[in-house]
């Protein structure tokens, strides 16, 4: 039955769209809250060593200049480590800023201004007297591979990658075989809005904490915890966030900065870091990698081997699942994968849009076109012939995977049977022409979620959690969950988020929102359907009387039953019957925590499936990336004009990643040093050309009652390779070292 | 950034004087590279004049045939202005090569002249650099030197000037029209810009308080044939890897007249009058063309992240003369038929 409020699997304009585009959507640094201070962070010009001076004596002297925070006067606050881990701390110690005199790593906060204008504390900072003591530094991961170990203890959920069967056993067995070193280097998220936190000092240690974060409630524990503020005392709000990619899951050092200094000094504060500053922080680490296949004479795989080695900051250890998907992605029964960590003078790693699964699928995706073509296989061909249709190393059946449909309707699309395998053997006039492929895994997870619903006695219907919005489309596709449940139109449908007065949700990232807070919209939505339910039935409606609450549906703005439709009550008239002013109703998180404590029944995963076409300038050997076809399954898709517009994003990424972008290092100096827009390059809109986004038809009543796998990361997966492989097949150039710049192709 | 005063100029004579008021003053035009600059620490002045009220904002015919672009014109009224699109399509091209449109709109022709070179640490004060600070050293040598520079380095410098527009200007003969505390003076286009030498503090050879005041371009526009190649990282905002400006006069397929000059490779847009000679005379043919590109890279050398610019350069100058000759081919059918017999 089609009703005129169902919404799910419709393309919906962002309900918050009007808000971004009217610039009525404030973010953190956009807070003027009254007699507000500013802060300015200096950083470190130096990768390690100690601060031996600090003469802050002329800049304080400067007329509004309020305090200059260092190691030196800086309280100690909590004492032990854990009050500084935040939900996603890897293991290890956490950074603690101004916390003593030593030097971890370049652009480490040192000092924080604190002036009556930004331009005042802007310019103090640049005053600031510092002396330091060097140390020799390493930030060379090649030169540091020998120190590598396996981590023991990484981020929470981390498992180390699972062996499996015998490699020199299946190495022996093919008959084709490859191996080859791949790398790629560090990543900034470089997300569009600067990292910035205001503080509205409310008196009495009582904090309104307007942050840029992924994740308001972790926020809020790790400055309560540092602080020892209660809750109250803490609110942390995050109603927009201009872009995160995983930069937004750990607290960054300007909270703790300005809620530090607004404790200090009884005062709001505000501080937001440059652009440079940016780059001081967590970022996608550099790995090395190696990678052998073999195959049987049928083209099956007798052997992979994955191994990895990334970069990891001398305090934590950062883990990410690099390695392990190459055990899952195809059918082979001799695995062996190896990841280990080597200790730099950096910053910890971050979770990055993707993270492991973007640098892994980079090399197991090429070394898999590498492998086809030395099995005399067509690329393709080759990854059908190893389909795996049981998750062998989980041990377990997959809830629905439908990556085969990803190859077919992704193929047919792109018209790869036109494909001519010879490298150099396509041209269009005088430009070469590429086709590459690749594709990836990813988890379909969903974490506790608390949802309140809240009908007013106008028909308006809140649904709140206290999740995130990086610009993904929460606000909306809650929205559109929320409207469809009760049966109203999107218009009288509110979604709030971002304040940890509101009901408790995990951390905006992982992919997995929209199935954690999705389904548990639904959730909180059925016990608001309950509440109504019954005060229909105290009304004395003789149709509902014994109705249960499967016997009855809501929509278009009513509760009406199922057998008979024309007995139906407005939903509005419900509340001011009931004589409250709204009626509402929370789920419970009870279930889904002991849902996540059982061994799991299924194998959970998003697959996709990317086409790439390149055309290159045989002369000059410039690349334009003018064809892509993105094929995703990703389950059921709530709004497929918010998902088209993740997939793009991730398809732009894959491109930014396989031709323009790195954090490049002057390992003397132990600094990156194209910390700008200028020389950060990502792609421009005329890099990007044609991406058809296809969203293959995915069933899955197994993985949650909505069957929401997640899109956050799938659709970048497979896209650096695909471009590589393509300019391979254009050129006969395998470049194993990413990005491809102009220089590895002359 | 410091804190520092403003005055907004109403002549030329008054912004002169003004700025020899100052200790530590600079002009203002669009500000597109100064305010950088002094965001990141790197331009320190204390007093700004700005110039947007002294009009020098138009182009105008000149009685021998060429034109002036006022030295306030902005860069996007430049490339569109009809004389501009029609006679100097080289410059057009160029300036179009360049930034952004916003940052177009805003730039204006003298200051792209006056934008400062390129370089990663340059803009980073946690590193030596001797053009911010004399003597301290070079880190791009031995370092990440990708946008540095191959033609006419020095041990003390190795940034590259990143304008467009300049290349074109070079390659056209341009002339910089100047007015300072001793009156006025010009300043022949390839004299403007210098190498780094002993001294990379200098990018050119204004005296103290000197100003653009507008920039002559001859009456020989090249419009027939000519190229504006440029090659980066990206399509769209990122600076010239190796850019090539290149104009030809052709009679047949013999090249009568020729200009070339490279972006993105030198301290200043690198004019090559001795390659020019290589092709007067000669005929258009890539032959020609590969022998010219050896001789301009003949001197050139790399410092290791940005040593594939030799190679690269080559390649953009053959393709650009390529270019410049095959127009006049596609535009004109009967030199397209005589010149392949």
């Amino acid at each position: 039955m089609s009703h005129t409020t169902d919404y799910i699997g419709k393309p919906t304009n962002r309900v918050d769209g009007p808000a971004k585009v009217l610039g009525t959507a404030k973010y953190a640094a956009e807070f003027n809250v009254p007699n507000l201070l500013y802060g300015y962070v200096v950083s470190s010009p130096i990768a390690k060593g100690k601060i031996t001076k600090i003469d802050s004596a002329a800049v304080k002297a400067l007329p509004g200049v309020q305090e200059v925070f260092t190691h030196e006067n800086v309280p100690g606050f909590a004492f032990l480590d854990r009050s500084y881990k935040d939900d996603v701390a890897p293991g290890g110690s956490p950074f603690r800023p101004l916390h003593d005199a030593e030097i971890k790593y370049s652009l480490q906060p040192v000092a924080l201004v604190v002036a009556d204008t930004f331009e005042l504390a802007r310019y103090a900072a640049s005053i600031l007297h510092i002396e330091y003591e060097e140390e020799a530094h390493a930030t060379e991961l090649a030169k540091r591979i020998d120190e590598a170990f396996e981590p023991g203890r990484g981020k929470t959920g981390y498992k180390p990658p699972k062996s499996r069967g015998n490699f020199g056993k299946g190495w022996k067995q093919g008959v084709a075989h490859m191996e080859a070193n791949y790398s790629h280097h560090a990543q900034h998220h470089n997300p569009m809005e600067m990292f910035a936190t205001t503080v509205e000092w409310l008196g009495d240690k009582k904090l309104t904490v307007y942050d840029k974060t992924q994740g308001v409630f972790n926020s809020q524990q790790y400055i309560s915890k540092i602080f020892g503020l209660s809750k109250e005392e803490a609110r942390v709000i995050s109603k927009y966030t201009g872009g995160g990619f995983g930069s937004g899951l750990r607290p960054q050092y300007q909270l703790f900065l300005a809620v530090m200094a607004s404790l200090q000094l009884e005062r709001s504060v505000r501080v937001s870091l440059t652009r440079e500053q940016m780059f001081s922080f967590g970022h996608r680490p550099e790995t090395l990698q190696h990678v052998a296949l073999a195959t049987a004479a049928d083209g099956s795989l007798t052997g992979i081997n994955h191994f990895a080695v990334a970069e990891t900051s001398q305090f934590e250890d950062f883990t990410e699942n690099v390695v392990g998907w190459s055990g899952t992605l195809y059918d082979c029964k001799n695995v062996e994968l190896g990841y280990r960590l080597s200790k730099l003078d950096v910053f910890s790693p971050l979770d990055m849009r993707a993270p492991g699964a973007a640098s892994g699928s980079i090399a197991l995706e090429i070394a898999m076109d590498e492998m086809a073509y030395a099995a005399g296989l067509d690329p393709l061909e080759f990854r059908i012939r190893n389909y795996s249709d049981f998750d062998q190393a989980q041990n377990l059946p997959y809830s629905s995977k439908a990556l085969r449909k990803c190859y077919a309707e992704g193929a047919a699309k792109f018209g790869w049977e036109k494909r001519t395998a010879e490298p150099g053997s396509m041209r269009d006039g005088k430009m070469l022409v590429g086709w590459g492929m690749g594709g990836g895994i990813w988890d379909a997870s969903k974490m506790p979620a608390t949802v309140k619903a809240s009908l007013d006695a106008d028909g308006h219907l809140t649904v709140s959690s206290g999740t995130n919005e990086i610009g993904t489309g929460t606000y909306t596709i809650m929205t559109q969950i929320a409207a469809e449940s009760m049966g109203l139109p999107i218009e009288a449908v509110t979604f709030v988020l971002g304040d940890t007065t509101l009901p408790e949700s995990p951390l905006q990232g992982g992919s997995w929102t929209a199935a954690s807070v999705g389904n548990s919209v639904v959730e909180a939505c059925t016990k608001l359907g309950e509440a109504l339910l019954k005060q229909a039935q105290k009304m004395d409606h003789p149709a509902f009387k014994d109705a249960k609450i499967d016997d009855v549906q809501f929509a278009n703005g009513q509760l009406r039953l199922r057998s008979d439709e024309t007995q139906a009550v407005v939903l509005r008239d419900l509340v001011q019957a009931s004589g409250e002013s709204k009626i509402e109703a929370e789920n419970s998180t009870v279930l889904a925590k002991l849902e996540m404590l059982k061994p799991p029944k299924y194998s959970m995963h998003a697959h996709n499936a990317v086409f790439v076409e390149v055309k290159l300038d045989p002369d000059l050997m410039t690349v334009h990336v003018t064809r892509v076809v993105n094929a995703v399954a990703a389950g059921r898709i709530i709004n497929p004009k918010t998902a088209r517009s993740q997939v793009l994003g991730s398809v732009v990424w894959g491109i930014s990643s396989a031709l323009m972008e790195e954090s490049v290092m002057d390992h003397r100096f132990g600094r990156y040093m194209n910390h700008n827009y200028a020389e950060y390059h990502v792609p421009v809109n005329a890099d990007i050309h044609d991406i058809d986004v296809i969203f293959v038809s995915e069933e899955d009543d197994k993985v949650n009652p909505l069957g929401i796998k997640g899109l956050g990361e799938v659709g970048l997966l497979g896209v650096a390779a695909a471009v590589t492989n393509a300019i391979y097949h254009a050129t006969g150039k395998r470049v194993r070292d990413l990005p491809v710049t102009i220089d590895k192709l002359l | 950034m410091n804190s520092f005063t403003f005055t907004q100029a109403t002549a030329v004579a008054g912004a002169v004087q003004d700025k020899a008021a100052h200790d530590d003053a600079a002009y203002i035009g669009g500000g597109t590279n100064l305010i950088d600059l002094m965001k990141e620490n790197v331009a320190r002045p204390t007093h700004l004049i700005g110039l947007k009220k002294l009009g020098l904002d138009t182009i105008e015919a000149l009685p021998d045939g060429g034109l002036r672009l006022g030295a306030l014109a902005t860069n996007a009224d430049t490339a569109w202005h009809p004389e501009v699109e029609k006679r100097y399509p080289l410059l057009n091209q160029a300036i179009l090569a360049g930034a952004s449109p916003q940052l177009r709109n805003m730039a204006t022709d003298g200051g792209n002249l006056m934008q400062r070179t390129r370089c990663y640490y340059f803009y980073d004060l946690a590193t030596p650099c001797n053009k911010r600070e004399p003597g301290s050293g070079c880190s791009a040598i031995g370092g990440y030197n990708r946008v540095c520079g191959i033609l006419g380095t020095s041990e003390q410098c190795i940034a590259t000037h990143p304008s467009d527009m300049c290349v074109a200007l070079a390659a056209l003969d341009t002339t910089v029209r100047v007015s300072g505390p001793n009156g006025e003076r010009t300043i022949k286009f390839e004299d403007f810009h210098r190498l780094p030498g002993d001294q990379p503090e200098r990018d050119n050879t204004l005296e103290p308080g000197e100003l653009i005041t507008g920039l002559d371009l001859p009456a020989k526009g090249f419009e027939k044939n000519f190229s504006y190649l440029k090659l980066r990282d990206r399509t769209s905002y990122a600076f010239a890897l190796v850019s090539v400006a290149t104009a030809l006069e052709l009679y047949g397929n013999t090249i009568k007249d020729a200009r070339l000059a490279l972006g993105g490779v030198a301290h200043k847009p690198w004019r090559d009058k001795e390659a020019e000679a290589m092709l007067i005379g000669q005929p258009a043919t890539a032959d020609t063309f590969r022998r010219v590109a050896a001789k301009v890279l003949e001197n050139a050398k790399g410092y290791g992240a940005n040593t594939f610019k030799i190679e690269l350069a080559k390649r953009a100058i053959v393709r650009a003369l390529k270019q410049a000759t095959e127009m006049n081919q596609v535009l004109d059918t009967n030199a397209f038929q005589n010149s392949n017999p």
